[in-house]
């Protein structure tokens, strides 16, 4: 049944290209799903570990710097009188190396800080986000400031025989953030099912107990800082190739917060969460625009926000979801289970 | 008591907050197989001992070893992986998960697979996933809550919770388990099944730490008692010298209560 809904929803989300003529609506549909795809990498860390990063915008930023200055090339003064020369590489490296930069930096910003949970942790993940910014503004010679990094090439894919497909129309592009969205989707599903998912069910739950029965506290926040800033600097890179000019504003504290506003919505802790949440706050500003100024536009997200919260308190999807299984069990009584029903039951 | 080869040594321990002196100087010793109770009255040091043997609290001097591996400076999670797993007084459970989910992450120590391997969903992954499965069952049926299996931890009794506690504790596989007043709001029959339940423990070769304010029981139960008071150990004996120990029934079961 959860199948079904699933490739269901993919077939529709797939289809929407052969339909769609809009231009603009495609486009506001390709930047909505990029930023889906930072929720969900959010909603790893949010939702299923329990830490809230509210600096989540910079391993999206990284992501994208990285991407744009690898595919650009750079000449910068290393301290000594050095220069270090980069040439242009391809920009499907730079997509690698935003997500093995960002990631490392997740290590970082997870070793560092989750010896000092809770609010200790939002606040070193804003002061992270705001110091890169910083040095995204200030390191002229590097990012050109707040002039932007222009010109940033379209992702190129090598298709092997037939040289490279370089994706420039929206359709294309679409598609490519779709196929990264579900990877990152199964990637997030496979993880939070596993073992390890269990392990961050309950430290969030029980971080005492977790403790005592083995579970490694640092090890396993740690795994999920990583893969969630890995995540996000997919997204990143996939932002600048499309986008294709970035400056300092990427790592402005309103992102973070947009990505925070999908996952709360939409349910954090559930994986189709962020996905809905994604969905309506991307594409509600596209629906607002021609009877709304933008100022009075974040005064309408605020108060769609406090409506979906008052009438479903835990997010969309989970508090939907709850009502369907009341809904189901209300009829049927849930039968008591015996051993070989659950010693035989397949993994997830 | 005979020639038993000790499992758990707790040497000169003591543990101070500032001022305050929680245990003074704690030294006694845990034979391989059994069933040893602390008791004491309400602030007596019990919890902070229990604390101290696993990783939760470093003492302010002397040493805990584990099958004569010093215990100084592990952490939490590398003590359980001695095999020596622990109970709570309250936090017992995973409150939103259910009762066979909370069995899996109590399952941590025998389903360490490679993430990577996870991910991609290899063999030997999904292998391991079906052996916690049925070793999840197992572990449900031994404590008798097969019919709970789906409920939310955090929605069942009290009683209950305990027992999910100590099936938690036994999915770590332990070789030594520390009980934290395990039959506190269990009623007279939920605490006789309990009672069989640590006897089916300790026969398959677990060792057994307790602390339970429950007089009956812990008499039943114990092959040896150590009574603390105010940090320090006042007595140490089999159930039968510590019941007509004049210190004991002075300090804490009062005047006349030698026939509890």
């Amino acid at each position: 049944m959860r199948a079904a809904v699933t490739i269901l929803a993919v077939a529709a989300l797939a289809s929407v290209p052969l339909w769609l003529r809009d231009p603009y609506l495609l486009n506001a549909l390709i930047t909505t799903g990029i930023f889906v795809i930072g929720a969900m990498s959010l909603n790893l860390l949010l939702g299923f570990t329990g830490q809230l990063s509210l600096g989540h915008i910079a391993f999206f930023g990284i992501g994208a710097y990285v991407s744009a200055l690898t595919s650009l090339g750079f000449d910068i003064g290393l301290p000594g009188g050095f220069r270090l020369v980069h040439t242009p590489w391809p920009p499907i490296l730079g997509f690698v190396l935003a997500i093995l930069i960002a990631g490392l930096c997740g290590y970082f910003v997870g070793l560092l800080s989750f010896r000092v949970r809770g609010a200790y942790f939002v606040i070193v993940t804003i002061s992270f986000a705001e110091v890169v910014r910083l040095v995204a503004l200030n390191w002229v010679e590097l990012t050109q400031g707040p002039l932007a990094l222009t010109n940033i090439p379209f992702i190129a894919l090598p298709l092997p025989g037939l040289g490279e497909l370089t994706l420039r129309t929206k359709m294309q592009n679409y598609y490519l953030v779709l196929v990264v969205a579900l990877i990152a989707y199964l990637l997030i599903a496979r993880l939070v099912h596993s073992h390890f998912g269990r392990s961050m069910r309950g430290l969030m739950e029980n971080e005492t107990l977790a403790v005592s029965v083995g579970i490694d506290v640092t090890r396993t926040l740690t795994i999920a800082a990583v893969i969630s800033a890995a995540i996000a600097g997919a997204a990143g890179s996939l932002y600048a190739h499309y986008i294709r000019i970035i400056d300092p504003e990427v790592f402005a504290f309103i992102n973070t917060v947009t990505m925070v506003i999908m996952v709360i919505s939409g349910g954090k802790g559930s994986l189709a969460g962020p996905v809905v949440g994604g969905l309506i706050f991307g594409l509600l500003p596209v629906a607002l625009r021609p009877v709304m100024a933008p100022e009075a536009q974040w005064i309408a997200y605020g108060g769609v926000l406090i409506a979906i919260l008052f009438v479903l308190p835990r997010g969309i999807v989970p508090s939907l979801a709850q009502r369907l299984t009341r809904r189901r069990s209300g009829t049927t009584a849930l039968a008591p289970v015996t051993l070989t029903e659950t010693g035989a039951k397949e993994p997830a | 008591m005979t020639a038993r080869s000790i499992a758990m040594t707790i040497d000169q321990v003591a543990v101070r907050f500032g001022g305050l002196v929680a245990i003074s100087d704690m030294s006694f010793e845990v034979g391989e197989g059994e069933i040893v109770s602390l008791i004491g009255p309400n602030g007596a040091g019990k919890t902070t001992a229990f604390n101290v043997m696993t990783g939760f609290l470093t003492p302010s001097a002397g040493r805990v070893a584990y099958r004569n591996t010093a215990l100084a400076g592990l952490k939490p999670h590398e003590i359980a992986d001695l095999g020596l797993i622990r109970t709570f007084q309250r936090t017992s459970v995973f409150p939103n998960d259910t009762v066979y989910d909370n069995l899996l992450i109590g399952l941590h120590r025998q389903g360490r697979v490679r993430l990577l391997d996870a991910i991609l969903s290899l063999p030997g992954a999904r292998a391991s996933e079906r052996k916690l499965r049925q070793r999840a069952g197992e572990l449900l049926e031994w404590v008798g809550l097969e019919r709970r299996a789906h409920d939310a931890a955090g929605s069942l009794s009290y009683g209950e919770q305990r027992l999910v506690g100590v099936a938690l504790a036994l999915a770590a596989e332990p070789s030594m388990l520390l009980l934290d007043e395990p039959v506190s709001g269990m009623n007279a029959s939920e605490t006789h099944r309990f009672v069989e339940l640590i006897r089916g423990i300790r026969d398959r070769g677990i060792t057994i730490l307790l602390v339970e304010h429950d007089m009956p029981m812990v008499m039943t139960v114990s092959d040896r008692i150590v009574v603390l008071n105010y940090g320090r150990i006042i007595a140490e004996g089999t159930p039968e010298v510590i019941r007509n120990d004049p210190a004991v029934i002075e300090a804490y079961l009062g005047h006349g209560a030698g026939r509890a």
